[in-house]
């Protein structure tokens, strides 16, 4: 140990983002290193497996450039940590934390090491307050709390990008007089997509209360590893010591697995499916249970991360562990979308796990639960009996089955769409609902107690 | 001590090499590095021992000090653990939380067992009794549900030389036992080697039923006390509110929850949950059976591979006071993807999916821990514990190596299936693919205790369902025009078991549990109603009249009949005769 910091010489073997260091002492797991190369200029690494005096560096900015015989390293007898300050707020930083708009340099008011630390499941207190988004498809069927983790599960092309950027825009509690925050964690997407959202903060001002992190689709895809971590540890200094709600969007989560299995496959590891290492439910957990709540906190931390699933299938391994961890999930729809369904929400298979905690009286409304599981099942009753018609011809449906059909489409039509600025209130989201289910008989929405008929039901005049 | 303390050479992940340690034995807990992680011994090869560390490695590297604790992971077991949260080395949750705030910090301990707490113990054996190993001296009310009967520990017998009433904590001595070897004090605390079951007299068929008022369970897969069960579903389908529903309205007197590499809120959601819950027997809360392991998903694996042993050995020394315990797990997929995680860093060779090739082993003698047992001691008492074990398949793909073992070791399957959970279908035990091996055992216990009836109402019914199926089918090619009129009966009498007896809604207050009692009525309502309109439509009653009678929308709601006002059931019987007389007449 001691605290001269030595300088290596020593680099035997360069593969992939993985530098091998001999001769090292001292060195210590996920540890931070300093690579300074011929021309000066320096690169980030961190240690990811020491035995004896040899050291395994993962390099941030990848290893172009780098040869064993020229570069220098510099063990920094720290983990990854990043400067903190609520100057944050307003600023655009890249994967490896450094400000990349023309503002000043962040003074920190401390340090944090990015990995952060678990919370214990103790301290946590349950999500259980309503955040209207305005979208009527989550706030009345898969509705959001806050410190809830809900991603939208996408596929290439679709609007997922568009969907999170109004969600940031519209959320709000039912309650006034807190603070709000947005951090905004962009790992290996287009320039154009970050510019979507950069450009849609700055035209409604979020940008003032936001955090940027972006990594471009042409930047080190290492630094996707440690981008979500730096926005999350950003979230909670922001959530538990300033007191803040702070919705995190991080996307796409589907590059930085890829990331990940850059990583792993350069550690000649044993791969699990589809070539993604075995631990990939593990680290990505590391980076989703970092939403939630504290008992005694004021702030807190809402995720919505969002990933494009392989050829749409929801058994990919990413989507299929992200769903084992989040607390439920949106799923957008090819076909919805290709209809001009706009946002192409496919309801049945999406969930809020968390939902029940934050509806009925004094939380939205007393019906909304009732309202909730009679919609879903009428829905799905229609779209089966529509599969049937496909089949048979409409000729083969019951007249139950035909109100069925038409409710679903007309669900589709007025529940789903909406416009990308249309902010609807959860009372509108309930009333649409009601307008819809008032094309059934009462004596067929058997999930809605017979108090809420009376009251809700729309009366013919 | 030589060999006491070695050193670090090398540090993967949770995976730490050492040396210097000679004479540690395998599973011998360590405390690594200047933070004293702690760890365990779980490969050594010549001087090398490998250690699975229960913490973060951030910081450790090689020249840092490891240093044996001379004994294997183990459990301390005694009253204060009902009501305790634990992370799956037996850290005290609470505990930490109040001692160094939010985070869990590396390196800390408490004791499993609040050493401020005191306790009344009260003797029931007398001096000059000869006593062995699991007998009972005396009885601490642990809450207001258990009574914690401290033992006589395994393994160690003589006669009571000192015992009498005293009030201390779990460190006190209550008693002292003469014996060959010397007198030995017993305290009211045990430490147990969690990966070594507890000894039992012997092993007898579990032969008692464990309700636990969830309707598609009790009456058409039950599982029994002392029995095994798997819950497999994708993500989303229900397993952990199935568990959760269970470790509420289950007849075990003693619960052990583990959360395995799981959401943290779910563990918050039994937290604040179970103190307000009710138990519907004794009227106390649930949280007074209740202990709880928290191990998930971001917290360390290698203490998430622990914690289902820690729970296991925990539940097993309920049992030992005979008691009956339940055990849950969610989800033992985490469980087996924490070995393979580490066995992996070992550079084992892999077998199928890169699991272990003991993944079979482990899992199947995990759930050989369950059982139905005759207790050491000399009362010849009687124990269980049961386990259910949530798996979490990969894409739901049920043809993986976890649900594979899982399956050929357990006795009841509740598979879950994401097109029920789409409908809001819950619980979305799939019917027609689910078994339980208790079955016969159960029949009968229920043929005697509730009605004579039981078995046979409810293989009428799986046969209406089995049915229902079949033609469904028919109906996808050829249109509902194609059935008989009996056929629409069946459709509608299938459909109103599916809708109105098998759905049941976990978070309705009325809905959430229901009795055997309840069930059963439930059911028959629903077979009674069948058998009306049969005979209604052979006298001559109209399809649509019969099956658009206004006594359907009682049955629909007799679900959420209270359990005081069963009585009901039998007006409304008396509705569908009376109705279906009146489109004949
Ligand atoms: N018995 C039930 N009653 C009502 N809702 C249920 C029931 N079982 C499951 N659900 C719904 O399904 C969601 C997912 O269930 P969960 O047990 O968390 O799934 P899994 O553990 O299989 O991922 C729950 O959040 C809840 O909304
Ligand atoms: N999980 C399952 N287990 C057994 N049978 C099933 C299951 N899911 C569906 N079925 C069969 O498919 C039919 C259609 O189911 P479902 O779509 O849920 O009913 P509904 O048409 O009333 O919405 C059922 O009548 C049943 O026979
Ligand atoms: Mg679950
Ligand atoms: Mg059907």
């Amino acid at each position: 140990m001691g605290n001269i910091i030595r300088e290596y010489r020593t680099v035997k073997e360069i593969a992939g983002p993985l530098m091998l260091v001999d001769d090292v002492e001292g060195v210590t797991y996920g540890e931070l290193a300093d690579i300074k190369l011929e021309d000066g200029s320096l690169r980030r690494g961190r240690v990811l497996e020491v035995h004896g005096r040899k050291a395994m560096v993962q390099v941030f900015e990848g290893t172009r450039g780098l040869s064993p015989q020229d570069v220098k390293v510099k063990f920094l007898a720290k983990g990854m940590e990043l400067g903190m300050s609520i100057d944050m707020l307003g600023r655009v930083f890249d994967g490896s934390g450094r400000p990349i708009d023309d503002g000043p340099a962040i003074i920190p008011e401390k340090y944090l090491n990015v990995n952060g630390n678990q919370i214990n499941p103790y301290a946590r207190d349950y999500p259980n307050e309503f955040i209207q988004t305005g979208i009527s498809t989550i706030d009345l069927l898969n509705t959001l709390v806050r410190g809830q983790k809900l991603p939208l599960f996408s596929g290439s092309g679709l609007p997922h990008s568009r969907i999170a950027a109004q969600i940031a825009r519209q959320a709000t509690v039912l309650k006034t007089g807190e603070k709000f925050a947005v951090v905004f964690a962009a790992m290996g997407i287009t320039f154009e997509e970050a510019e979507f959202f950069i450009a849609d903060f700055r035209k409604t001002g979020a940008i003032e209360r936001s955090v940027l992190f972006i990594n471009l689709a042409d930047d080190p895809p290492i630094e996707r590893l440690t981008l979500p971590r730096m926005a999350l540890t950003t979230a909670e200094f922001l959530a538990f010591e300033k007191d803040m709600h702070v919705l995190v969007i991080l996307t796409d989560i589907t590059n930085y697995c890829e990331a990940l299995r850059e990583i792993s496959a350069a550690r000649k590891e044993v791969p699990g499916r589809r070539g993604y290492p075995g631990y990939l439910y593990t680290d990505l957990s590391t980076i989703y249970e970092r939403a939630g709540r504290i008992k005694g906190k004021n702030g807190s931390i809402t995720q919505i991360p969002v990933l494009t699933m392989p050829e749409d299938d929801k058994t990919h391994p990413i989507p299929d562990l992200t769903g084992y961890i989040t607390e439920g999930q949106i799923i957008i729809l090819r076909p919805l979308h290709t209809q001009g369904i706009y946002p192409p929400v496919d309801v049945l298979p999406s969930l809020s796990r968390l939902k029940d905690k934050g509806i009925g009286a004094g939380k939205t409304r007393e019906d909304h639960s009732d309202v909730m599981n009679q919609l879903y099942a009428a829905y799905a009753q229609g779209k089966n009996a529509r599969e049937l018609a496909v089949v048979l011809g409409e000729s083969a449906l019951t007249e139950e089955d035909v109100l069925f059909v038409k409710f679903s489409d007309a669900f589709e039509d007025r529940f789903v769409r909406q416009g990308e600025y249309e902010n609807r209130t959860i009372e509108e989201s309930l009333r649409i609902g009601w307008e819809l289910l008032g094309m059934l008989p009462p004596n067929l929405l058997k999930r809605v107690r017979d108090e809420f008929i009376e009251r809700y039901y729309p009366k013919t005049s | 001590m030589d060999g006491m303390k070695g050193e670090v050479i090398k540090v993967s992940g949770p995976l730490v090499v050492a040396r210097g340690l000679s004479g540690a034995r395998m599973f011998e807990m360590v405390r690594v590095g200047e933070l004293g992680l702690f760890g365990e011994i779980i490969e050594i090869k010549g001087e090398e021992y490998s250690i699975q560390t229960y913490e973060e490695t951030e910081g450790i590297g090689p020249g840092q000090p490891v240093v044996r604790t001379g004994e294997p992971l183990s459990v301390e077991l005694g009253p204060g653990l009902i009501r305790s949260i634990y992370d799956g080395i037996q850290r005290p949750l609470d505990v930490l939380a109040q001692d160094f705030g939010e985070y869990i910090v590396r390196g800390t301990q408490r004791p499993a067992l609040d050493r401020s707490k005191k306790w009344d113990f009260v003797p029931l054996a007398r001096v000059g009794d000869a006593v062995k190993g699991g007998d009972i001296l005396g009885t601490v009310q642990e809450s207001a549900l258990v009574s914690h009967k401290i033992m006589v520990p395994p393994g160690k017998s003589g006669t009571v030389g000192k015992i009498g009433p005293v009030t201390g904590n779990v460190d006190t001595e209550v008693a002292v036992i003469q014996s060959p070897g010397g007198p030995f004090g017993v305290t009211m605390v045990q430490r147990w080697p969690v990966r070594d079951p507890r000894p039992t007299k012997r092993k007898v068929p579990p032969t008692e039923t464990m309700t636990t008022g969830q309707r598609i369970i009790d009456m058409f897969f039950p599982i029994t006390k002392g029995g095994t069960a798997c819950v497999p579903g994708p993500f989303g389908s229900g397993k952990t509110v199935v568990q959760h529903q269970l470790a509420k309205w289950a007849d075990a007197q003693i619960v052990v929850y583990v959360g395995c590499g799981e959401r943290g809120n779910e563990m918050t959601d039994v937290l604040m949950e179970f103190p307000h819950l009710k138990d519907p027997e004794t009227g106390e809360p649930l949280m007074e059976r209740t202990v709880l392991i928290a191990n998930t998903s971001n917290m360390p694996v290698a203490a998430r591979e622990a914690s289902v042993f820690t729970g296991i050995a925990i539940a097993e020394y309920f049992r030992d006071m005979g008691y009956s315990v339940a055990l849950m797990a969610d989800s033992t997929s985490r469980w087996a993807e924490a070995m393979r995680e580490i066995s992996g860093r070992l550079e084992e060779m892999p077998g199928e999916e890169g699991y272990p090739a003991y993944l079979g082993s482990r899992i199947a003698g995990f759930y050989e821990r369950a059982g139905s047992v005759i207790c050491i001691g000399s009362d010849d008492r009687r124990g269980a514990v049961s386990i259910i074990g949530a798996v979490s398949p990969p894409g739901g793909d049920l043809s993986e190596p976890v649900v594979q073992t899982t399956l050929r070791v357990v006795k009841v399957y509740w598979g879950l299936d994401d097109k029920l959970a789409f409908a809001r279908h819950f619980p979305a035990i799939n019917w027609l693919s689910s078994y339980s091996l208790y079955q016969d055992i159960v029949d009968a216990d229920a043929d005697e205790k509730i009605d004579r009836m039981w078995s046979v109402n409810r293989k009428r019914a799986m046969t209406i369902l089995q049915k229902e199926a079949e033609l469904d089918e028919l109906v996808r090619l050829v249109g509902i025009d194609a059935l008989s009129l009996e056929d629409r009966l069946l459709m509608q009498a299938a459909r109103m078991i599916r809708e109105d007896f098998l759905h049941q809604n976990a978070f309705d207050d009325r809905d959430t549990y229901t009795s055997l009692r309840k069930q059963f009525l439930l059911l028959n309502l629903i077979l009674r109603y069948y058998d009306e309109i049969r005979t209604g439509l052979a006298d001559g009653a109209t399809l649509e009249a019969l099956l658009k009678l206004n006594v359907l929308e009682d049955i629909t709601r007799a679900r959420l009949i209270p359990e005081e006002e069963l009585e009901r059931f039998g007006s409304i019987e008396g509705d569908i005769v009376n109705s279906i007389r009146a489109l004949i007449w």
